[in-house]
């Protein structure tokens, strides 16, 4: 807008050609005509190869039984479902291993960011190196690695055990499962009120604070909230949890929590990678606060821990979060290169194996780009909304 | 009296104390790098730990144990360590793919020049870097023409015979070489008053942006034979050339234009003051400075595309992870995957961890400038 105004004040000569604004729309209309040209082009030579080749488009084969079998389905779905279905199951397994993934690499890159600056010489160097030998070697290769590590573990007979329950072998991870009662619904319904009750009290607190300046221990208070309150009622509603653990057969193991070998390395890889990343932001976001903050701080009496609570992280997140939010979604686009290994997340499912039975190149590929668009787009206007929740407030 | 106040001073101090022994040298700097407080011993004593558990065995398996002569699998079967000599055997495929054996002189001349052009490209204190930037923005061309052959008597190298490291290089650096200069048009078209040209480079940084490179090389792959003219038929390479190029673009303009904007206005109000137009505006006073600013970013976008180039290995290219994945598919030499995954990964570790090393140092040298 300033430089529309700062170079019509400069502009030189008066004809027609000269006139900025004609110039500008000239300019526009020609770059219009041109995609116009390209996407006639485009479009002509589409159909004509279409025709040529004898496929027809639209999405009726969303419809049409699939076919094939996946391994890991969050919804009911079995070789008749449809290619509608395939989807779905693709999205679920995106997702479920984006959060999942997000989740621990965010935990993992706190931690790693925060003990690289410990002071602790030889910690911080191994930090270092982890950090140096993840980001750099590509990611494919990472999750092909591991994924040929599980496969060469032993066989299901051999089973590596740890402590009579985890069993690892080259068919993945057996754990026990959990199966639940009717009863845990209340179990699940305390934990909803506990997450109530805390953030209640935060607001309550914040408010008190504000007020009066007292400060109310709300992490401790929340926390014993947070725990007690499921437990207690896990326990007056009789335990409706019990554990199911793999039992040895003859030459296999039945039962349990089976993880296959694939999730496990799309896992690990995804995690141990993007965790490297996550923990340089982290240590870059601490290392911006200005050492006069904690001076201050301590000025002003405050104890280290919440010189580190109040002053120090607040600042730190909002160095912290866009960049973390760019991580986000490159883990959930990383999540992608499942394809590579099988693992039945939506480009391997859909985009893979439905565009392959099909032949509806150009639906499929459009449906899996706009997916992953809805799913970047999302993530990047929570990152938004909440970073405009943390901007510093000038007053 | 007076006198004695005046006259210099007999007294000499003696040497200071020495500091206790526990203070200093390697003592003193062990107490306080690694055992400064409880928490900090026992961090220390994790460490030791995990540096015991994982270096001898990994040290045991790739030298110690390792086999480093033999003809065949076979040779290896006793040893528990590694098995190197595939890499041996292997590594002609591993670097040049199926490139014409007679013709290898042309790839190692290109790696030469690439050399030289990245010595002229990220030295700025090059002696003669004004002709040595002209040659790196010949570079490419050269290096293509060295690499195809047909013309001057070069015998024709068709790209389906390219494979390896050259393949893995020259999309790297091809995708490189093209992004800036169009991550340049894309992030001015961004920030341009224009709406129509605004919207279109938006529209098209994000979607690229928003979706995952496999995604987009699928796409290449499959879709754009159907967008094509029928009998026009582009080779493998050059479509997946063409997406990383695309791919690099988006992300390259959305560095270049964090560079914009952080040029302050005063650059623009004195730049039109001068009656500058649009486009001498941007080419001799704002980009210089908004470049100068993004080199960092864009070495690392250099070296996230260098990795993701891997991505081609799924479409049916023969890149230097392709060609690994391919080598282990051969039943004399079975079950060796761990050992071509890590030379692998060595050859990418050197290379990004040089690029990320230089990247520093630049942004160190830049500091520097603005701190002054």
């Amino acid at each position: 807008m300033a430089l529309t105004a700062l170079l019509a004040a400069s502009g030189h000569g008066s004809g027609f050609w000269n006139n900025r604004q004609i110039r500008g729309i000239l300019a526009q209309a020609l770059v219009m005509g041109l995609l116009g040209v390209l996407l006639f082009f485009v479009v002509t030579n589409t159909i004509h190869n279409l025709e040529a080749r004898n496929i027809a488009t639209g999405f009726w084969f969303l419809s049409q039984p699939a076919g094939f079998e996946i391994q890991l389905t969050l919804i009911p779905y079995s070789a008749e479902s449809t290619h509608g279905r395939v989807f779905v199951v693709g999205l679920l397994n995106t997702l479920f291993i984006s959060v999942i993934g997000c989740v621990l690499a965010t935990i993992l890159g706190f931690f790693l960011g925060v003990l690289r600056l410990s002071g602790n010489w030889l910690l911080s160097n191994i930090i270092y190196w982890y950090v140096e030998f993840t980001r750099n070697v590509p990611l494919l290769l990472q999750i092909i690695f591991w994924y040929t590590i599980f496969l060469k573990l032993p066989h299901i007979r051999d089973s590596m055990e740890f402590g009579g329950t985890i069993y690892l072998n080259n068919r993945g991870v057996f754990a026990p499962a959990p199966i639940l009662d009717e009863a845990f619904d209340f179990v699940l319904l305390a934990l909803a009120l506990a997450i109530a009750a805390v953030w209640i009290l935060r607001r309550w607190s914040r408010k008190r604070q504000e007020a009066t300046g007292q400060t109310f221990p709300v992490g401790l208070v929340g926390l014993a909230i947070l725990v007690l309150l499921p437990v207690v009622v896990f326990y007056a509603a009789g335990s409706p949890m019990e554990w199911q653990h793999p039992a040895r057969t003859r030459f296999s193991l039945r039962g349990g929590l089976q993880i296959s070998p694939e999730f496990m390395a799309m896992l690990l890889a995804l995690t141990l990678y993007t965790a490297a990343f996550i923990s340089e932001i982290v240590r870059a976001g601490i290392l911006s606060v200005h050492k006069g903050q904690r001076e201050a701080a301590a000025a002003l009496g405050l104890r280290p821990s919440w010189t580190m609570k109040l002053i120090v992280v607040p600042q730190a997140m909002r160095v912290i979060i866009p960049p973390l939010a760019s991580q986000y979604m490159n883990l959930t686009k990383n999540s992608s290169l499942g394809f590579a290994i099988g693992f039945g997340e939506l480009m391997a499912v859909f985009g893979g194996i439905s565009l392959n039975q099909t032949g509806q190149a150009i639906e499929c590929m459009a449906i899996v780009m706009v997916t992953y668009l809805i799913i970047s787009l999302a993530i990047s206007l929570f990152m938004n909304w909440y970073n405009a929740h943390v901007k510093l407030i000038e007053r | 009296m007076t006198d004695q106040m005046h006259s210099p001073s007999t007294w000499t101090p003696k040497p200071d104390r020495p500091p206790p022994v526990a203070l200093t040298g390697a003592l003193g700097w062990m107490r306080e790098n690694l055992f400064s407080s409880w928490l900090n011993a026992f961090l220390t004593v994790a460490s030791i730990y995990l540096l015991y558990s994982v270096i001898p065995p990994l040290v045991d398996w790739a030298f110690l144990s390792a086999v480093w002569e033999g003809a065949s699998r076979d040779d290896c079967l006793e040893a528990s360590g590694a098995c190197w000599p595939i890499i041996a055997v292997r590594w002609k495929q591993l670097i040049y793919g199926f490139y014409p054996e007679v013709e290898y002189w042309r790839p190692i001349l290109a790696f030469g020049l690439l050399i030289i052009a990245l010595y002229f490209g990220l030295y700025d204190k090059a002696p003669g870097r004004k002709y040595g930037l002209w040659y790196v923005c010949i570079f490419p061309f050269v290096a293509y023409i060295l690499l195809y052959g047909g013309v001057g008597g070069l015998e024709y190298v068709e790209s389906a015979r390219w494979g390896g490291l050259l393949l893995t290089l020259a999309l790297g650096v091809t995708g490189i070489a093209f992004s800036i200069p169009f991550g340049i048009v894309l992030a001015l078209g961004r920030r341009s008053e224009l709406p129509v040209i605004s919207m279109l480079c938006t529209i098209f940084i994000e979607f690229i942006r928003g979706v995952p490179l496999i995604t987009l090389l699928f796409f290449g792959n499959v879709m754009l034979p159907l967008f094509l003219p029928e009998g026009m038929n582009i080779d493998n390479y050059l479509r997946v050339a063409v997406v990383v190029c695309f791919f690099a673009s988006a992300y390259m303009a959305e560095v270049i234009r964090g560079g914009l904007q952080a040029i302050p206005t005063g650059q623009y109000e004195a730049a039109a003051a001068l009656g500058l137009g649009y486009w001498r505006m941007m080419a001799f006073i704002i980009l210089p400075q908004a470049l100068r600013v993004s080199i960092p970013g864009i070495v690392n976008t250099s070296i996230g595309l260098y990795k993701d180039t891997t991505l081609v290995s799924l479409v049916a290219l023969f890149d230097l992870f392709g060609m690994g994945r391919a080598i282990n598919a051969d039943a004399k030499w079975a079950a060796l995957e761990i050992e071509i995954y890590t030379f692998i990964a060595m050859i990418f570790f050197i290379s990004c961890f040089a690029m990320s090393r230089y990247s520093l140092w630049l942004e160190q040298r830049l500091a520097r400038g603005e701190q002054r």
